[in-house]
């Protein structure tokens, strides 16, 4: 288990090479389509932010503007203070690892990960010695001799995140990395990084459309939609208090139930919780995620249950209710084998605060 | 790989790369353009003349020998099909260790040039004129050789984008024989890879000279040849409407091949 | 069904000892064999075929190569091949293919360059493949008189190099020569040069250049560091096929070339054409297999290549 370091106190336990990054409006547009519609953001020192967001969210955009492999129409980039916005890509100074298949074909990987530093000038001693340092880092020590057409993805993405560790670079950046990996090697690597991360303390940008991983990787997550920035959380609020129907939508699961808001407070399956900050008033929608929808057996209850599905040490219970709209809840598995569809529940919501929505 | 750099860098980069192209497209249209202008002069004046053109159209020995190379290229393309086309599929499907050698003996002739099999091959054409009869599509065996290498990069590429093992269970499954699995299944599969074959094919046979001419056999570029002695604005003019005709041919297969791509996937 | 079939007595009779031989649990490895060649017959006509009008043709000229007139064993022919003609035209074969190729090689790969930094649904792309499909492989006797009409007698920029350059207007006589043999090989190799490239150039990730330019690199550096180490095979490959291809080729000469034999396919034709004389025919033979060694040793290198590299090459 890795411990978070927003877990502990926020300056203690972090590596030296971290600087802050300032994103001030930044613009990009592709013809009509806006990419970027003015994007501002800060990154701590020794940080990791995730961008999240669909495709064609900007989310790329923004990170290859970082980078300088794409240049802003307006706005500026600063890390420690200085401004960057107009240093081209290769005297940034900053590491990449890309989706995939970034590795050179023809070098080894410790070729691979030296690579920067034969252009920084660095004898062939020291090039090897802090190569094969890397690499040790992220656990390839042994692969040094091979070439990446012999590595499995997992592997070459660690050699990637090596390579651009290996500079010792101000800021890192991460385009998807995972993306082109299957679903077990993905959870593995994402707390590999997450662990390398935390060791060498380089500020870090991350950017993915995988909420899952998003969550788990990050000291904050930024929910980015159409070229802005919906909220910026850590990843505890961001689930518990999404600020906006995008973010309660986009982050988890949530279920769409009819309510009515008055004096702070909404009607929701009969219960009456506290509303988050941006709610609609009047009748709308409450976005209710499956853990917070209680549900029992009970002859009188209006609702019917029309699946479960079994996922472990909990279930997923979809319940119709007499207007047709299906209520998904998450219960214990243990309480789930009495549940039979066609059986009739009653349903009810945890009295924790709820977005809700003009519906 | 996009254009390097931004700014004054990007439009130099520009500016050069059309002019580069430029320069490629006057080296290669100039002598096109040349044979065009050469036949349709008239050598003493140099008046504009379409005669050689009107000749041409109207010479026999020129429509037989536009007759024999379109009937070789038929006929190549026809004989290579059908002896490489079951030959692959059934590699594939049946005897996998033999790929390497039926690799090595297709792609033989790009270090056998046609020069050297046309030195080599009397004897065999003695037969082949004993048992067939002395004929200028006889050609068509010894093209059939010379398509090979090219042929089978083709359909090797078509191949080996299709799991020909499952879709032959799949096939046999159902109850379909290996006739069936090949004519049925693999070989709409392969489509394209066949047009591209065929493509290159009907190419090198239109063009070929080297063993029609030390063969005596009259193909439309032996004829060509054989008419510059005589009358050379003509035998340009033969030359360009050959090469025209070749790319319209191309052009055409190439449109085939286009249209069935989205329906084929 | 089976071969013991007719033998049995009607109505299969129960037991390991009578299973016939060829049934799947029969260990006996002869009945294996035959198994395993069953589906390897399928493969017949092709082999028949190849050999017969590809290996019988090859034979005849490597055994014709050390055949005296009577058919006796002789080196007398190949040994022929050391004399100064065959000699010279050897030289002038070798120079005409390398340069052919080295400008070929060069050109061409600039030329799919510029086509490759081109969208790939581009007109101008699918134009330049195709014409150079063509190009490269309908070439032969059309190129030949393509330049006849551009450089030759009456032809179309005679006439204006005779102006600029005060030569006389009788048509350019090196274009019937070796360096006119060069220009008009480059016209057929630069577009074979495009169709052997392309898919190596189109092969190289942008991801690569990002890479090392978010690495540090300069342009110079990326090209320097990262793409020349990575299509010098490619590029040295296509090169030798090139050299192979011209060294190979015939009809473009003989067409521009009636008298004379200053390459060593045009003293093939020489040696075929003129049977009459003696010994000539053999002579063709030990020709045509020194043609045969040194497009080998070029392809034999061209593997040696792949194999070197094909450890990172995908």
């Amino acid at each position: 288990m890795t411990i978070r370091p927003h877990d502990l106190d926020p300056d203690a336990d972090r590596g030296a090479g971290g600087l802050a990054v300032e994103l001030t409006g930044l613009r990009r547009h592709y013809g009509d389509v806006h990419a970027l519609a003015g994007l501002d953001l800060h990154l701590d020192p020794g940080e990791l932010v995730v961008l999240l967001g669909s495709s064609g969210c900007g989310k790329t955009t923004a990170l290859r503007i970082v980078a300088g492999l794409e240049r802003q129409d307006a706005g500026t980039v600063r890390v420690g203070g200085r401004d960057l916005s107009h240093v081209p890509a290769n005297k940034r100074d900053m590491g990449m690892v890309f989706q995939a298949y970034s590795l050179f074909p023809h070098l080894t990987v410790l070729d691979n990960v030296a690579f920067g530093l034969k252009l920084r000038g660095q004898s062939r001693a020291q090039r090897r010695q802090r190569a094969g340092d890397v690499l040790d880092l992220v656990g390839l020590g042994e692969q040094k001799a091979r070439y990446a057409n012999q590595l499995s993805g997992g592997q070459q993405q660690r050699v990637a995140l090596a390579r651009a560790l290996a500079i010792e670079p101000s800021v890192l950046l991460l385009d998807e990395p995972l993306s082109a990996l299957d679903a077990k090697v993905r959870v593995q690597l994402r707390e590999e990084i997450r662990r390398v991360q935390v060791e060498v303390g380089t500020t870090t940008l991350f950017v993915t459309h995988d909420q899952e991983e998003a969550l788990a990787v990050a000291d904050r997550v930024g929910v980015m939609n159409e070229g802005r920035l919906e909220q910026i959380a850590t990843p505890a609020q961001l689930y518990a208090a999404p600020a906006t129907p995008f973010v309660g939508e986009f982050v988890g699961l949530s279920n769409r139930l009819p309510a009515t808001v008055e004096g702070g407070h909404a009607h929701v399956l009969g219960t009456r919780v506290p509303v988050l900050p941006g709610s609609a008033s009047g009748s709308g929608l409450a976005l209710v995620r499956p853990e917070s929808v209680q549900l029992t057996l009970d002859e009188q209850g209006s609702a019917r249950v029309a699946t479960v599905a079994f996922l472990g040490p909990l279930s997923r219970v979809t319940a119709t209710l007499p207007d047709g709209t299906d209520v998904v809840a998450q219960v214990r598995s243990a309480d789930a084998v009495e549940l039979t569809a066609g059986q009739r529940v009653r349903l009810q919501v945890s009295p924790a605060p709820v977005l809700v929505v003009g519906a | 790989m996009s254009a390097p750099g931004a700014g004054a860098g990007a439009v130099a980069w520009r500016i050069s790369r059309v002019l580069l192209l430029l320069a490629f497209a006057g080296f290669f249209l100039l002598p096109l353009v040349a044979l065009l202008d050469f036949s349709t002069k008239v050598p003493s004046t140099g008046d504009r003349t379409a005669q050689p053109w009107r000749d041409l159209l109207a010479d026999e020995q020129m429509s037989s020998a536009i007759t024999t190379s379109l009937l070789l290229a038929g006929l190549t393309v026809v004989g290579m099909v059908l002896l490489l086309v079951p030959t692959m599929v059934w590699v594939r499907l049946r005897v996998p260790r033999a790929n390497r050698l039926v690799e090595f003996l297709c792609l033989l002739p790009l270090t056998i040039p046609a020069l050297v099999i046309v030195v080599g091959i009397k004897n065999v054409y003695a037969w082949v004129d004993y048992l067939i009869g002395d004929s200028a599509l006889t050609l068509t065996f010894v093209y059939v050789v010379l398509v090979l290498p090219y042929a089978y990069r083709s359909l090797d590429a078509a191949l080996s984008g299709l799991d020909t093992t499952t879709l032959s269970e799949a096939a046999r499954s159902l109850g379909a024989g290996w006739g069936t699995v090949i004519v049925r299944v693999i070989v709409p599969n392969i489509w394209s890879g066949v047009l591209s074959a065929a493509f290159i094919s009907v190419a090198l046979v239109l063009g070929e000279y080297t063993i029609s001419s030390l063969l005596h056999y009259d193909t439309l570029p032996v004829a060509i040849v054989m008419l510059s002695k005589s009358d050379a604005p003509m035998s340009m003019a033969a030359a360009l409407g050959s090469l025209i005709f070749a790319a319209l041919l191309l052009l055409v297969l190439g449109a085939l091949d286009r249209r069935r791509r989205p329906t084929g996937r | 069904m089976t071969a013991s079939a007719p033998l049995a007595a009607p109505g299969p009779t129960p037991g390991a000892a009578d299973s016939p031989p060829d049934s799947p649990l029969d260990p006996r490895p002869g009945s294996g064999r035959l198994r395993r060649l069953g589906p390897a017959v399928g493969l017949l006509p092709f082999l028949v075929y190849v050999t017969i009008f590809l290996i019988i043709p090859t034979v005849t000229v490597a055994v014709g190569a050390f055949q005296s007139e009577d058919g006796g064993f002789s080196t007398e022919k190949v040994a022929a091949l050391f004399d100064e003609t065959p000699m010279r035209a050897l030289r002038e074969s070798l120079i005409l293919s390398a340069t052919s190729a080295a400008i070929g090689a060069v050109l061409g790969a600039l030329l799919a360059y510029l086509i490759v930094t081109a969208p790939a649904t581009s007109v101008l792309r699918r134009v330049v493949t195709s014409v150079c499909g063509v190009l490269a492989q309908f070439g032969g006797v059309t190129l030949a008189f393509a330049w006849m009409a551009t450089l030759g007698f009456g032809g179309l920029l005679t006439g204006l190099l005779a102006d600029v350059f005060g030569v006389g207007d009788t048509g350019t006589g090196w274009l019937y020569d070796l360096p006119g043999l060069i220009l008009v090989y480059t016209y057929f190799q630069i577009p074979l040069m495009v169709i052997v490239f392309l898919p190596a150039l189109e092969g190289v990730r942008p991801q690569w250049r990002e890479a090392a330019v978010n690495l540090g690199a300069t342009t110079r550096q990326y090209w320097t560091k990262v793409a020349f180490p990575l299509l010098r095979p490619a590029f040295l490959g296509s090169a030798l096929l090139l050299f192979a291809n011209a060294f190979a080729a015939y009809a473009t000469a003989a067409a521009l070339v009636s008298q004379g034999s200053p390459i060593t396919p045009l003293l093939i034709r020489a040696a075929l054409t003129s049977e009459i004389v003696l010994g000539q025919a053999n002579f063709a033979y030990a020709l045509a297999l020194e043609m045969v060694v040194v497009v080998a040793v070029v392809m034999g290198l061209y593997a040696w290549l792949l194999r070197r590299t094909s450890r990172w090459l995908q």
